[in-house]
């Protein structure tokens, strides 16, 4: 997420490309009997209502090219939540589809470089999209039984409210977080859940260390 | 054009209260401190507001203070009552669902200053127990600052009587009320307030400007110091046009309040009806009817807040929203869980705060695109909350 993605801190109206996502989501269920007859390859589901934002997603797969061909999803959050997901969701479906291997590697950064940028207190919205793809694609894994491909939860969880591990946390600091509510800003790590703050101001200190020298 | 329904957070200014701002600027714009006529001119004009305000609250006009804000009003409430009776206690009693002026002044004593503070729960309807206000009283309670109508949810507490439990136990009562100037009935010796908050912003006056009554006798300290204005209770050099303005606004509403209550009651009540009758699913946050006649607050079951303004921007109507999407600590609205409602209700609340612009087409219009923006929001959230759960 370099400076070019992030609108000033002031900037709250929303790109065009966010606003088109926003107004005409694509990619999502058109009646509710469609949603519950989806037989979906694989499905996740991440967030809390309580928290704020919520997200899941359901991906089919063709297992001879290993590419995602549909992707479908439903958010509770806000404009950029909801751009986010259906950003994400055309993402991995355009151009016949992405490969898996691809798909995993899809970081909140490139849907926000998609999106024009997104106003920097919305940032931390399209955090859960990828991880809402990446817990429908273990999910795609385990069902079609690729046991040797499920992916065991990078780091270790330290927020599992709203499933942030110790890694995100030193993405964040790489990106730039240097506080408690800068990391709040890309993750609502401990928003909801106060008793992780002190874990999380551990990990903020020795990130900061470890990479920057601070 | 839109539809302008966010009248709680500011209104416009009056036609009527521009023109009598307007010679103030650079006609009659001589310093009321000055020694000669243009000084007292602009003199006159100050003391005449301040007769047209005490009129109104049932007051004498040396217990009128202009400032430059319903926040400063506030802060001079809490900060100079606690610091002058700070000898006799340091307990202050309010509310959770106070304007943040209120509960960052209490805060900022609390830290700094000594001062214990209770804040009052208030019910699902948003209304104090009042046996719990007089049961919290404590030897050490020096002041009570309760809102007169809340912001957010229009809720009105209600004052006269805890007006009398202040006076039964001698204790200073403040009340902010900053959103009912327009509507509700402000005579101090009625309600038995001490001090009374009021601004311009949202009663069609001007922005920056706010009054304070302080009833005579009352132990206060000035928070800003200098040239000895307004009683030396607030120095700086007094904003003419903005205190004339403020009172021509004050004459205006409460000239046309039985009228205009009347009005905005049945357009309130036909919004509150109509979106209950035509969306599945929401609630209405705050009082059926003990609330303000320009407040429909309601909460839209699984979906957020700020995706439903930006849909009803689109569409021309301005509303406001308690979602912690839109503010600026990623926190839910506190009014609306101190109700006892859980977050994602909070989440999903939608403000219309109706004002004399407002006509009953406006509202068939909201009324008219309101079901389909919540249905396609539905219809992408994962979410479903069980409204059964939050029945009254
Ligand atoms: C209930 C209440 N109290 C206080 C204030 C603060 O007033 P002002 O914006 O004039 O400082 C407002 C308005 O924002 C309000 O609605
Ligand atoms: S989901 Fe709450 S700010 Fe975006």
């Amino acid at each position: 997420m370099g400076g070019d993605v992030q609108t000033g801190e002031n900037e709250w109206f929303y790109s065009e490309e966010v606003k088109e996502h926003f107004f005409s989501p694509k990619n999502i269920f058109t009646s509710e009997e469609e949603a519950k007859n989806y037989t979906a390859d694989g499905e996740g589901m991440v967030g809390s209502p309580a928290c704020g934002d919520v997200m899941r997603m359901w991906i089919k797969v063709d297992p001879k090219t290993d590419r995602i061909r549909e992707c479908k999803w439903r958010t509770f959050g806000c404009a950029s939540a909801l751009a986010s997901t259906s950003m994400l969701s055309v993402m991995v479906t355009e151009n016949g589809g992405i490969k898996i291997v691809d798909a995993l590697r899809l970081k909140p950064g490139d849907i926000i470089k998609r999106l024009g940028g997104l106003p920097a207190r919305k940032i931390h919205c399209s955090v859960l999209g990828d991880k809402a793809l990446r817990a429908a694609i273990n999910d795609y894994f385990k069902k079609s039984g690729q046991f040797s491909r499920v992916l065991h939860a990078e780091g270790k969880i330290i927020d599992p409210e709203v499933n942030v591990s110790d890694e995100d946390i030193e993405h964040a600091v790489l990106e730039g977080a240097r506080t408690i509510e800068d990391l709040q800003k890309r993750l609502k790590v401990g928003i909801h859940n106060k008793d992780v703050l002190p874990k999380v101001k551990e990990l903020i200190a020795y990130y900061r260390k470890k990479h920057f020298g601070e | 054009m839109g539809i302008y329904l966010d009248n709680s957070a500011t209104t416009y200014v009056d036609s009527r209260v521009r023109k009598e701002m307007e010679p103030f600027f650079s006609k009659d714009y001589g310093n009321p401190s000055s020694f000669h006529d243009m000084g007292l001119a602009a003199k006159n004009a100050i003391e005449d507001s301040r007769k047209k305000v005490a009129g109104i609250l049932n007051a004498s006009p040396k217990e009128i203070i202009f400032t430059g804000s319903g926040t400063e009003s506030i802060n001079l409430a809490i900060k100079g009552v606690y610091r002058a009776n700070r000898s006799r206690g340091n307990h202050i009693i309010t509310t959770r669902t106070e304007h943040h002026a209120v509960l960052d002044s209490c805060r900022y004593l609390e830290e700094n200053e000594g001062a214990k503070i209770t804040y009052l729960d208030v019910d699902r309807d948003g209304i104090i127990n009042l046996d719990n206000l007089e049961k919290s009283i404590t030897k050490d309670t020096i002041l009570i600052s309760i809102i007169y109508a809340n912001n957010e949810i229009g809720t009105i507490q209600p004052i006269a009587e805890i007006g009398k439990i202040a006076k039964k136990h001698s204790i200073v009562f403040h009340t902010d009320a900053c959103q009912a100037g327009c509507s509700q009935d402000l005579n101090v010796k009625n309600l038995g307030v001490d001090l009374l908050t009021l601004n311009g912003s949202k009663i069609y006056g001007p922005k920056g400007t706010g009054m304070l009554f302080i009833k005579s006798g009352t132990k206060i300290h000035p928070i800003i110091h200098g040239g000895g204005q307004e009683f030396g209770l607030r120095s700086g050099t007094e904003n003419v046009p903005g205190i004339v303005g403020f009172a021509k606004a004050l004459e205006t509403c409460q000239l046309s309040k039985e009228e205009e209550n009347k009005r905005l009651t049945e357009l309130r009540d036909k919004l509150i009806s109509g979106i209950q009758g035509s969306v599945p699913k929401t609630i209405l946050n705050g009082h059926p009817t003990k609330r303000l006649p320009n407040n429909v607050n309601i909460s839209f079951l699984d979906i957020e807040g700020e995706a439903i303004l930006l849909h009803l921007n689109r569409e021309g109507i301005y509303a406001s929203t308690g979602s912690a999407c839109s503010s600026e600590s990623l926190e839910p609205s506190y009014v609306i869980t101190s109700l006892g409602l859980p977050h994602e209700v909070a989440h999903g609340s939608i403000r219309f705060s109706l004002g004399r612009q407002n006509t009953e087409n406006d509202i068939d219009h909201v009324l008219m695109v309101m079901p389909g923006i919540v249905k396609k929001l539905r219809m992408i959230s994962p979410v479903r909350v069980n409204e059964d759960e939050l029945r009254r």
